[in-house]
């Protein structure tokens, strides 16, 4: 089994904002789909950002907000574990990100080997 | 002293041996140091005994625990002066202690203390979970080397054999019992509720048939835990979270088997034999276990058990498909997985919960064809009494099996 991230990213709207009930089942969506990834044995971690935040550039200067220069916003993630990169897109397929029009990417984790290994 | 009948003293030594002895080791314990442990429950025992002598002639003290513990307290004396061993151990240790008179020695909170001292003692991480079981059962909650035996459908020479092995490895590990460093007493409180609740399911789960002996480990469990919860310096959140849990479950005990001693499944246990007190009690300690910022996996679990003492209503399935879908991420088991397909079968309906049982990859698992078996029901009969045949060459239970071959029937009609 190798660790695969999903990275979900979505254009926020302005207009949309959803109701206390429309965020509660929308939290039902995602936790029925963590559950049923939890429940093969293949959940590693996730989490969801907030909306603050800041952008650190080379320069030295800071912009405010993830929103000020870029239009997709990553919403969160999830780790899992799969066999490979085709079994790890077929657990994406369900992802209530897509559901909302958002979009997932699915990368691979790079392995790095123990630190103690590089000893021998 | 008064003249006792005869019966009076059959009923009162048991009750004290239940109540007294494991508090009288762990004082003993704490005084005379874990080194001496197996001296000093032979010494309690002989206590038992020879009560059992001179209050049928004598007739009962009038402290009844005052004198067991000080006659145990001269046994243990007198062995260790005929060991030799007086004179360069327990002196030491009584000159250091003169300031504890018997007054103080029989206060409350002191005998409070030896047991919760006595309690992280045995509940050692670097003891194996049977060790601490074993350790628990014998020392915590005093039970007979012939009960456990029967608890764990064994006999009595391995639980003797397992109890030795366990003393000596509690001996290495521990001289005097203390409670553990503030900086360390989180992470150790955190080992004592995970035995006691393995404790609690020994009892709950356990094959053996002695009812009212599993029924007395699971009350044996909760107590332990009350014990912790009532302590400034124990309590928290999961203790409460966790006698929640053992109450709510511990409320079906009786409902849980018939007459003949068979199993009754959940929907078909009578309502009316459910306890309502521990029900009561399970709900005062959930709430109290609502404060802090942390939800453990005994909050989650006590909330799944306070829904399955409540009858249906549209709240109910989707609550426990919510609280196992969190738990399946802080800990997966096979067991948590299949509950949470029902239960997701429960709140979404046949078609979802087969498409996500399909992907379980549990078909080594008894309880995955029970499930299967159930999701296919009699739309798919003879998928169903394919996976009921499967389960059933799975188990060895006798009662399971019977039950098996009537939801083959049930299906078939």
């Amino acid at each position: 089994m190798k660790e695969f991230m999903m990275i979900f990213r979505h254009v926020p709207d302005p207009a949309n904002q959803p109701s206390p009930e429309d965020l509660q089942e929308m939290v039902k969506h995602w936790q029925n789909w963590i559950g049923g990834i939890a429940a093969q044995d293949k959940f590693v971690a996730t989490n969801s950002l907030g909306y603050e935040g800041k952008l650190l550039k080379p320069d030295g200067t800071v912009t405010d907000g993830p929103y000020a220069e870029i239009k997709e916003v990553v919403g969160g993630y999830i780790v899992v574990k799969a066999a490979d990169l085709n079994e790890a897109m077929s657990m994406a397929t369900d992802c209530p990100n897509l559901q909302m029009g958002g979009t997932v990417e699915v990368r691979d984790i790079m392995e790095i080997p123990n630190a103690e290994n590089y000893g021998e | 002293m008064r003249k006792t009948t005869e019966n009076e003293l059959d009923e009162l030594i048991p009750d004290l041996f239940r109540t007294e002895y494991s508090k009288l080791i762990a004082i003993l314990c704490r005084q005379y140091s874990v080194a001496s442990i197996e001296l000093i429950e032979d010494a309690v025992s002989e206590t038992f005994l020879a009560a059992s002598e001179s209050w049928g002639l004598k007739g009962v003290p009038k402290n009844p625990k005052g004198w067991l513990y000080m006659v145990a307290k001269n046994r243990i004396i007198q062995r260790f002066k005929r060991e030799g061993l007086f004179q360069s151990y327990v002196s030491t240790l009584e000159s250091e202690s003169t300031t504890s008179s018997d007054q103080v020695e029989w206060d409350d909170a002191y005998i409070e203390d030896s047991q919760l001292r006595m309690m992280f003692a045995v509940c050692h991480p670097k003891l194996s979970d049977e060790a601490q079981i074993a350790l628990a059962l014998r020392i915590l909650c005093g039970f007979g080397i012939d009960e456990i035996a029967k608890a764990f459908l064994s006999n009595k020479e391995t639980i003797n054999k397992r109890l030795h092995r366990s003393k000596s490895k509690l001996k290495e590990l521990t001289q005097l019992i203390e409670l553990p460093e503030p900086s360390q007493l989180d992470a150790r409180i955190g080992n004592v509720l995970r035995t006691i609740y393995l404790l609690f399911n020994e009892g709950y789960h356990s094959a053996s048939d002695q009812h009212s002996l599993r029924k007395d480990l699971c009350l044996e469990a909760l107590r332990l835990a009350v014990l912790l919860a009532h302590n400034d310096l124990t309590r928290s959140p999961d203790v409460d979270a966790l006698i929640a849990l053992m109450c709510f479950h511990a409320s079906r005990f009786d409902a849980r088997t018939n007459e003949e001693e068979e199993w009754v499944v959940y929907e078909k246990q009578n309502r009316s034999q459910w306890d309502q007190d521990l029900i009561f009690q399970g709900e005062y300690y959930l709430n109290r276990s609502a404060r802090g910022n942390e939800i453990s996996k005994y909050h989650l679990e006590a909330a799944i058990a306070y829904w399955h003492t409540r009858p249906d209503s549209p709240e109910k399935w989707p609550a426990i498909l919510m609280q196992y879908n969190q738990l399946l991420q802080i800990n997966y088991s096979e067991v948590l997985a299949l509950n949470r397909t029902y239960a997701l079968y429960r709140a979404e309906g046949r078609e979802k919960a087969l498409l996500e049982a399909k992907k379980l990859n549990l078909q080594q698992n008894c309880h995955y064809h029970l499930l299967m078996a159930e999701l296919l029901g009699s739309t798919h009969s003879s998928k169903a009494i394919k996976h009921y045949k499967t389960a059933l060459s799975f188990t060895n239970s006798q009662s399971l099996k019977k039950l098996i071959l009537q939801k083959i029937k049930d299906v078939s009609n």
